[in-house]
């Protein structure tokens, strides 16, 4: 049944609004809102450094154009002004980890990164992992081969401090990666199964 | 309180390039000035909208505040130095270990890339009466909602309460005052330096913080001599969760041996006490005994003489006494609280090798 429903989804891919491009095409036309709101929380004139309305980001390679607020957390640019909703927002306050992102090839909390500290940075997200050509990062490809999460809320911050840890340490026992990614929380509990896959990521990026 | 998910309000953001601009944007900007280091205690309190600063000064961006630098005098971290770093330096980890040991079990992975040690020693309290916003002593009120009869105080202070009951949650500060540290500020008056158990205030001096820093002051640097450089080290950090979790009580020691007795010590731990508690009489009364067991025994009974226990952390009592046997006794710490620190070691030398 599941690959029936995918080959259907493909097929028709062409001329049906996906749920994730109908929330894309929200986002694109949120942004004069954006500035609206903008101009309306701003207390008054700019100081000297003060941080920018127009800001140029490096995200997944590329270099965006995008209207920040001062206060604006990285997980909500990306989100809300950029489009890129695999990041989630779970907690907010850096204590569930759903929300990780690669700065500097470095896991961060985007939820509790101001966008504005992050210019002149190279900012990676799960969007960012695959190659051009749709190829899988060898992390994801595991995550797929394994089927290691069950509702997989997580699971793009689960890969993305996967990925950075395993950058620096190519070949870590289980224990070793179960600590290089506790930052990050599953509520469905399915912790063996996420280090199988990770696990196995880890095999397939020594490989590739 | 419902957790709000919703942007910030708005504050004016200033992004300095140098020390010497942050200290005079803060001194500028005064009591409506917030400095912010990795963010990570900061973003709580704006989320939650307890505290309102007008003007955020964000250090991230000062590189002169970053970095570790050694010398023959000992080694000098800057404020702005993340905590991985500071974890994962060679002169760190070979001569002040107890200080690695220490980062290494701060909350989770993604805080220590971001969170730095200046930061981690001027973070805020963490009584959730105090962050969930009610209007206690600390938060300026005239009363202690975790010092009543049915008051949430498992862990809260045992020791130097003084209306407030809240405890300072660094790992890093017992580390830091085990090796004689001095803390380097920035302040209007010019650069003062402190010893690092000078850093620290208690309520009974003032209530509404947890150190000296004071509006338009800059905390820089901190500063390891080499004296206690290679010493018997000694940390354990008791928490809940192996991961994200304050202490509820730590210790860090650092001790010279001379021959088979205690030549020198020094030993703090914090989570008991609204400042980390330097045990000045417990380094006394080992000073010249044999580092064993029956030192150390003496010296956890010593450690908890004139505890006042609250409602529901008076486990910490006991707790307290083991942790300083421990310290004392000259023997490993119990391996569950040393897992992340080995695990670290393994992968580390996969780093430095490659």
């Amino acid at each position: 049944m599941p690959e029936m429903e995918d080959a259907k989804i493909s097929a028709s891919k062409e001329h049906r609004i996906t749920r994730r491009r109908f929330i894309l095409g929200v986002i694109a036309g949120g942004a004069v809102v954006g500035a609206a709101s903008y101009k309306i929380l701003s207390p008054g004139g700019r100081t000297r450094g003060a941080g920018e309305r127009w800001i140029t980001l490096n995200v997944n390679g590329r270099m965006r154009r995008v209207e920040v607020m001062r206060q604006e957390t990285l997980a909500w640019t990306l989100r809300y002004k950029l489009g890129l909703t695999g990041t989630k927002l779970g907690c907010d306050r850096a204590e569930c980890g759903a929300c990780t992102v690669l700065i500097d090839d470095v896991p961060h909390y985007s939820c509790s990164v101001l966008t504005n500290t992050v210019r002149g940075k190279r900012v990676t997200t799960i969007e960012g992992l695959a190659g051009a050509d749709g190829t899988l990062h060898p992390v994801q490809q595991a995550v797929v081969d394994e089927q290691g999460f069950q509702c997989a809320f997580c699971m793009s911050g689960f890969i993305m401090s996967a990925v950075g840890f395993l950058k620096k340490h190519p070949a870590p026992t289980r224990t070793e990666l179960a600590h290089g990614i506790s930052g990050n929380l599953c509520r469905c509990q399915d912790y063996n199964k996420i280090l199988d896959a990770m696990m196995r990521g880890a095999e397939y990026m020594r490989r590739a | 309180m419902a957790v709000i998910r919703d942007v910030m309000p708005a504050f004016e953001l200033l992004q300095p390039d140098t020390a010497a601009d942050a200290q005079k944007l803060l001194e500028e900007h005064g009591e409506d000035a917030w400095a912010m280091a990795g963010g990570l205690d900061s973003f709580d309190w704006l989320k939650d909208r307890i505290k309102k600063p007008k003007v955020l000064v964000d250090l991230s961006g000062v590189e002169e505040l970053k970095g570790i630098r050694v010398s023959s005098d000992g080694v000098e971290i800057g404020a702005m130095t993340t905590l991985t770093e500071v974890a994962n330096h060679p002169a760190i980890r070979g001569e002040y270990g107890v200080l690695a040991q220490a980062v290494d079990v701060v909350a989770s992975p993604q805080i220590r890339n971001q969170g730095t040690l200046g930061g981690n020693v001027s973070q805020d309290a963490r009584c959730w009466y105090y962050r969930g916003g009610w209007p206690c002593y600390r938060a300026g009120g005239n009363i202690c909602y975790a010092d009543t009869p049915v008051g949430r105080n498992r862990e809260h202070a045992i020791f130097g309460a003084n209306r407030c009951v809240a405890v300072h949650p660094s790992d890093s500060a017992p580390a830091l005052i085990a090796l004689d540290a001095k803390f380097v500020m920035q302040t209007p008056k010019g650069e003062r330096v402190v010893d690092a158990e000078d850093y620290f205030v208690g309520p009974e001096l003032n209530i509404t913080r947890l150190n000296i820093l004071g509006p338009g002051d800059l905390l820089t640097a901190i500063r390891i001599p080499a004296t206690w450089a290679g010493a018997n080290f000694y940390f354990e950090k008791v928490r809940d969760r192996n991961v994200w979790d304050f202490p509820l009580m730590n210790v860090a020691s650092a001790i010279k041996l001379s021959g088979e007795a205690i030549g020198d010590i020094r030993i703090a731990v914090n989570a008991a006490a609204p400042k980390p508690m330097r045990l000045k009489s417990v380094e006394d009364a080992v000073r010249g005994k044999p580092g064993n067991t029956e030192t150390g025994e003496m010296a956890g009974r010593l450690a908890v003489e004139g505890a006042v226990p609250l409602q529901f952390n008076a486990y910490k009592i006991p707790l307290m006494r083991s942790l300083v046997k421990r310290a004392i006794s000259g023997v490993a710490p119990p391996q569950w609280t040393q897992d992340a620190a080995i695990l670290n070691d393994a992968a580390r030398e996969a780093t430095w090798r490659s």
